[in-house]
């Protein structure tokens, strides 16, 4: 069985709608990591631990995964909620790597780079420790859940044809985006992130929120880890995401610290990584791919720029940013 | 494999310089000959450094006690490799396999420190009087594929994932297309170099790229299984690379390229033990048992699978050459007249692709 | 329960001083029982890492290799750190300082005289401080955070790399490989610099450590990136502009990261291929602060640094651990130097029930 050709607009359209599938595969971890960093962020810390919290996630899953697709335990509940159990061990396994950082940053007042560092240190060694045992191993991808015959129709494989992942990531932008700007608890993470000595002396525990929205962080690299392990190359194998997590970092950057924005931009990486492909496929190369590749971080420091340009020379970072809070006792 | 100890380490770092022309003695006759690896990536990658470990392993199992073999993974290919490698030299290992392009200075640097331990340094081009280079004619096997992709191809469209362009890519590239063009001369191989040589998220989106775009067949030069995660899900049929990844693509797996070292390290073990080594470069292929090729899918007709199987035997015993002329590459110009075959030093740099590749 | 932080009224120089040794006997300690928990030898593991690097001679010229770098890339770093400037893309400065050095050799490859490989060295040092510029100006220009600006810039050098070194100055006789062509003689650094076995760019390192001490501890430039980064509104009544400073500590550090890359290059690779970035731009940060910001113990805590990576490799031929061996003891020791930094300069206080308890008790 192989591709059908279809009439000329048939196949055209079939090929948008399987473009437009690889775009939301390479969009969707991006999205989901820079979207938990950037309640992180908007709570006034730096957590540059991205990358090694996305391995976590990743190699927890794929275990978790893997165990439950064991023969002896297959045909029961275990079996068929997988991978589901997969997806909330890596959130848990992100988490949990994130709160090494939250307890150097948070609690003892480290210098936020340098722990962050760590982490991308700490959570590629440990994955890669981990991992040894479950490479050449593969598992079922854990894809689309509706039934098959949606997916016949070109317009039910546009809506229904992802993985649950993949409606989760889009669902917690939007929850985020609500819960910054319309509820009194996110409005306090922000007024966190902004001045977190006037916070502080309100009443709001800076730490506490912080470690909340570290975790938070963390939870969502590890979901957006698993997504690598788990539906795009139902694999293991060490440092498989490939840098992705920088990427989410550079994305929180050019979406100026807006949800709305994050999303918009998120899709424009993804779109622009994937028509480089089909570029090259069909043999045009008018610029060197190198330079395609460079393209999100050059746009993250433009915007940067203009947006701090607009601002009149503040940038719209959240002002605490980075900054360690240690309250004078 | 020996166990060494702070003490050991620091006896034989003072010892050896006096001992050597003892040591040298005593390698080749009484005590077990250590053999080193240095390893690119992880021998967890069930690509290229997979398949370097499975020789090693093969390669003590084969020589039974007379051989014992250590290796270092994940060594960058820059001036850190250089004290890996000086590490394995100052142990004990007398034969040392250095399994990447990027350790070719460093290799020979080490190998003017250690005139008496042999160094091999794999897909390199540099050689000394104790360092001899090896590679593999890998593209012999994409002949097969390519030749039954050309043969079972319904839309004349094929898919080659490639890595860099590097000789070895792209006589890979070529080897496939000449293949499968003399099964179906209409038939196009599209192209795609992802620039890293893993990163399974990126294969598997070039891989998409390449089925939407019309290949049913898809080949991979990179290194992890992604690509054969996608044909078996887009009901596409793919090859396996350097291993058999058909538990991955239980439908699409056709056959695969088996990376296999075994036979030139068992060969060169032997010939330090017997003392008849000499430095040189050796590019072994099918004839020597170096590549190989996959059980085919259950699937493939038998008829096809007989035509790969032929392929391989003309490989063996040197009637069948993918690259023989006339050939001409992507702008039309004839690169070889018609009848003759490509000489090893014209391959071994080759930087063009033949017509009929896209991208 | 709460837990606070109090700064301590004294700081003790015997803590100070013996808290570094207190993390790595700590991170042995855990690393240890991490890998016999693994199966492996965990404390045969811990002594190859630590120990046998500094036990065992014939490895020192492999720890230096690796800490001449790190010492010079964190010096630089340090003095931004100080006045509050982070630095995050010197690993792209690094990159940039080996580009700068390979265009000059790529030019004069033809040449000969001893005025090429100074030639090499000063472009090498451009190259890295004009990629810090950048992040200067947009930050005094436009107050962007320079976290984020660096670190993007990092990205784009990376890729500046992968594009240079396979295509425009691929070696025409490296048989397609991506890498440029080898040094000459003239382009190359003595490898035997005063009869010892250690790469030229660890006596910089040295060298100009104490420099960075003299001018840190006792020039005006020093106190006033001092007081910027403690004190900025002080700073600016006493005359000391903060964008001057974020300019000057910007292109030193990115000055010495670009001498680090070109060192390194004309060192012994001498080349440039796609397997150069190793990574020692981060690595640096780390040893900034394990450092703590002070030239001496940067350059003490790059020897450590550089131990356990060559440590790392040892172990994977002795004890067969896997390679992330390595990483994992780094993230450890940085883990502990960072809390016992911070518990030292500050009393960890938990307050057990409620405030008004702690009142009336």
């Amino acid at each position: 069985m192989g591709f059908s050709h279809g009439g000329g607009k048939g196949m055209s359209l079939d090929l948008i709608i399987a473009a437009l599938l690889t775009v939301v595969n390479i969009t969707t971890p991006i999205l989901l990591a820079a979207t938990g960093e950037l309640v992180v962020e908007k709570s006034g810390v730096l957590n540059l631990g991205v990358e090694g919290m996305m391995l976590c996630g990743a190699i927890a899953g794929f275990a978790v995964a893997f165990s439950c697709s064991d023969p002896d335990v297959a045909d029961t509940w275990l079996g068929l909620a997988g991978p589901w159990l997969g997806v909330v061990a890596a959130a848990a396994a992100g988490a949990a790597s994130s709160l090494l950082f939250g307890f150097m940053a948070l609690t003892l007042g480290a210098n936020q780079v340098a722990s962050g560092l760590a982490l991308v240190i700490f959570g590629t060694g440990i994955s890669s420790l981990i991992g040894t045992s479950f490479v050449g191993i593969a598992i079922q991808p854990f894809d689309s859940v509706f039934p098959e015959s949606l997916a016949e129709h070109p317009i039910g494989r546009v809506l229904f044809g992802y993985s649950p992942i993949v409606y989760f990531a889009f669902f917690m932008v939007a929850a985020v985006g609500w819960f910054l700007n319309k509820t009194r608890a996110g409005l306090v993470l922000r007024a966190v992130g902004e001045n977190d000595l006037s916070a502080h002396s309100i009443g709001y525990s800076v730490i506490g929120v912080r470690y909340m929205s570290v975790m938070f962080g963390g939870a969502m690299a590890g979901i957006a880890g698993a997504y690598f392990s788990m539906v795009i190359t139902p694999l293991w194998a060490e440092r498989m995401t490939a840098g992705r997590g920088w990427i989410a970092l550079a994305l929180v950057v050019f979406s100026g610290w807006r949800a709305g924005r994050l999303l918009g931009g998120a899709y424009f990486f993804g779109l622009f990584m994937t028509l480089e492909l089909y570029a090259k496929a069909s043999g045009f190369s008018f610029l060197p791919s190198q330079f395609w590749a460079a393209m999100p971080y050059l746009m993250a420091v433009i915007v940067l720029a203009v947006m701090s340009a607009r601002n009149k020379g503040g940038s719209q970072s959240p002002a605490c940013l980075g900054k360690p809070f240690i309250p004078d006792a | 494999m020996t166990i060494i100890n702070r003490r050991h380490l620091i006896k034989s770092a003072g010892a050896a310089a006096l001992a050597a022309p003892f040591i040298n003695r005593v390698a080749l006759g009484d005590e077990p000959l250590k053999v080193g690896f240095i390893y690119l990536g992880p021998v967890g990658d069930y690509g290229w450094t997979w398949a370097h470990e499975k020789g090693r392993k093969e390669m003590v199992a084969a020589l039974g006690g007379k051989v014992t073999a250590d290796y270092v993974e994940n060594v960058n290919e820059d001036q850190s490799a250089t004290p890996v490698i000086r590490d394995l030299a100052k142990n004990g290992h007398k034969l040392i396999f250095t399994t990447s392009f990027g350790y070719m200075d460093q290799t020979l640097a080490v190998a003017k420190e250690f005139p008496d331990v042999k160094f091999e340094h794999c897909t390199g081009f540099k050689r000394a009087e104790n360092v001899a280079t090896y590679n593999n004619r890998f593209h012999q096997a994409r002949a097969v594929m390519g030749t039954i992709a050309g043969k079972l191809t319904k839309t004349g469209v094929i898919g080659y994932l490639g890595s860099f362009k590097v000789p070895e890519v792209v006589m890979g590239v070529n080897a496939f297309t000449l293949a499968a063009q003399k099964q179906n001369p209409d038939v196009k191989v599209k192209l795609v170099m992802i620039d890293s040589w893993f990163d399974p998220a990126k294969e598997s989106a070039a891989a998409e790229t390449l089925a939407n775009l019309g290949c049913d067949f898809i080949t991979t030069h990179t290194d992890s299984p992604a690509a054969l995660q996608v044909c078996e899900k887009k009901k596409i049929f793919g090859f396996g690379q350097g291993a058999d990844m058909s538990r991955f693509a239980p439908h699409a797996h056709e056959t695969a390229i088996l990376d296999i070292w075994s036979p030139y390290y068992i060969s060169r073990a032997k010939a330090v033990m017997e003392g008849t080594w000499k430095s040189g470069d050796s590019w072994w292929g099918v004839k020597e048992g170096s590549v190989r090729i996959g059980p085919y899918n259950k699937s493939l007709p038998a008829d096809v699978a007989a035509m790969g199987d032929k392929i391989m035997a003309g490989w063996a015993d040197g009637s069948y050459e993918v690259f023989t002329g006339p050939i001409a590459d992507q702008s039309g110009k004839e690169r070889l007249a018609a009848g003759k075959r490509m000489e090893d030093k014209d391959l071994a740099v080759i930087d063009w692709y033949v017509k009929g590749v896209e991208g | 329960m709460r837990i606070r932080l109090e700064k301590r009224r004294e700081l003790s120089r015997v803590m100070l001083a013996l808290s570094p040794i207190g993390a790595v006997v700590m991170t042995m300690i855990v690393g240890a029982i991490i890998f016999a928990a693994l199966g492996y030898d965990g404390p045969r593991a811990v002594m190859e890492i630590f120990f046998t690097p500094v036990l065992a001679p014939y490895k020192w010229p492999d720890v230096a290799t690796k800490a001449a770098p790190l010492i010079l890339i964190a010096l630089g770093l340090t003095l931004g750190n100080q006045a509050k400037v982070w630095n995050i893309g010197a690993e792209g400065q690094y990159l940039l300082g080996a580009l700068g050095g390979a265009g000059v050799a790529i030019l004069t490859k033809d040449m000969h005289g001893p005025w090429i490989l100074p030639l090499m060295i000063v472009a090498g040092v451009a190259a890295g401080a004009l990629w810090a510029a950048p992040v200067a100006w947009l930050r005094n220009r436009y107050g962007v955070n320079e976290i984020l600006s660096s670190l993007m810039l990092v990205y784009v050098a990376l890729q500046l790399l992968n594009y240079l070194v396979t295509g425009p100055w691929k070696d025409p006789n490296g048989q397609n490989f991506p890498q440029t062509a080898p040094y000459t003689p003239d382009q190359k650094l003595p490898a035997d610099l005063f009869g010892l076995p250690f790469p030229p760019g660890l006596y910089v390192a040295f060298a100009l450590a104490l420099a960075f001490w003299l001018v840190m501890a006792r020039s005006e430039f020093g106190l006033g990136v001092r007081i910027v980064g403690e004190a900025p509104k002080a700073a600016r009544y006493a005359g000391y502009r903060e964008s001057d400073a974020v300019w000057s500590t910007m292109l030193i550090s990115g000055a010495m990261a670009g001498l680090a890359g070109v060192l390194e290059t004309t060192t012994q690779s001498g080349q440039l291929n796609l397997g150069f970035p190793s990574g020692y731009g981060f690595t640096a940060i780390i040893v900034s602060f394990l450092g703590r910001l002070h030239p001496l113990g940067i350059v003490l805590a790059g020897i450590v640094l550089a131990i356990s990576y060559v440590g790392g490799q040892v172990a994977q031929t002795t004890v067969h651990v896997p390679s992330a061996t390595a990483g994992l003891f780094q993230a450890m020791m940085l883990f502990f130097i960072l809390a016992s930094d911070v518990l030292v300069r500050r009393r960890l206080r938990i307050e057990w029930g409620s405030r008004t308890a702690a009142a009336r008790a």
